[in-house]
């Protein structure tokens, strides 16, 4: 029963930010870069969890609730885009969409 | 509490290293699904047990169905049928069923134990979050629904698929920036 686990929540946090930067970085699919997005901000909650529950307080789960909210709004606009990429281009390969002509 | 933390915790990273590192699409969300699940876990064990059932409903619920959705429009067409067939072999679903199962033990040993207490954790009940998250932090509340409004309009305006109505209702534009149209 002892042992720094709120330290501990935040330096999970801080593996699973890395892994998702590694995953934006590494892939060149954009449903994988849009998934390794969503990894990070879920990181990003997991940290305002873990500092909420250090000290006791309801902010870092509002935080958490209001990352939740941005992550729905932005993995469907997302989304949207990969469906009009796909539909105008005929592939999701984030280098294929290097040059856009007007 | 600290041996159930570290396992979920470490299930999250393990299942995040697989859905980075997959070729298919659709077995890294599988390990994706596995790894907010982890996150789940690791939210109960820090007394957050409000965020962990939002974490299930919301992200691993509503967030992944969309993007299982749009994987499938994606492949839509040829082999599909190939494709599924794939899906079913057991080496596909083994891996993420054994990480689900091992959270599932997990979760089970944690209820049937007592409640989440932690010399350095302070659990914060939905109680708590919901007073909050309708007092002082109203206007973000606001805010909020105002952004997921704007996500649903820009999601209906790029999903759109321009080429089926051409009825007039284009017509008055002057053309060359409608979404969806074919270069």
């Amino acid at each position: 029963m002892s042992g720094p686990a709120p330290e501990w929540g935040l330096a999970v946090a801080a593996a699973l930010l890395a892994l998702g930067l590694a995953g934006v970085l590494v892939r060149r699919n954009v449903i994988f870069i849009l998934m390794s997005v969503e990894i990070m901000l879920n990181a990003g909650g997991l940290a305002a969890v873990a500092a909420g529950a250090r000290w006791g307080q309801a902010d870092g789960q509002i935080l958490f609730v209001l990352v939740l909210a941005l992550a729905a709004a932005e993995v469907s606009v997302g989304l949207g885009l990969i469906l009009l990429l796909h539909r105008r281009f005929g592939t999701v390969d984030a280098d294929r969409f290097s040059e856009m002509r007007g | 509490m600290d041996a159930a933390f570290f396992a979920a915790s470490a299930i999250a990273l393990a299942a995040t290293v697989m859905a980075i590192t997959r070729t298919d699409a659709v077995h890294a969300l599988l390990y994706f699904i596995v790894s907010l699940l982890g996150v789940a876990v690791v939210f109960y064990t820090l007394g957050a047990s409000f965020a962990a059932v939002l974490e299930v409903i919301i992200y691993a619920g509503a967030i992944v169905v969309l993007f299982v959705f749009v994987v499938m429009m994606l492949n839509l067409g040829r082999e599909a049928a190939a494709r599924e067939r794939g899906w079913l072999r057991p080496a596909m679903w083994a891996g993420p069923s054994l990480l689900a199962l091992l959270l599932f033990v997990e979760i089970v040993a944690l209820l049937a134990a007592a409640a989440p207490s932690h010399a350095g954790i302070h659990a914060v009940e939905a109680r708590q979050v919901g007073a909050a998250l309708f007092g002082p932090y109203l206007l973000a509340v606001e805010l909020a629904s105002m952004l997921l409004l704007a996500g649903l309009v820009g999601a209906y305006h790029l999903g759109r698929d321009d080429r089926n109505d051409r009825d007039g209702r284009n017509s008055g534009r002057a053309g060359g920036h409608a979404p969806g149209r074919l270069p």
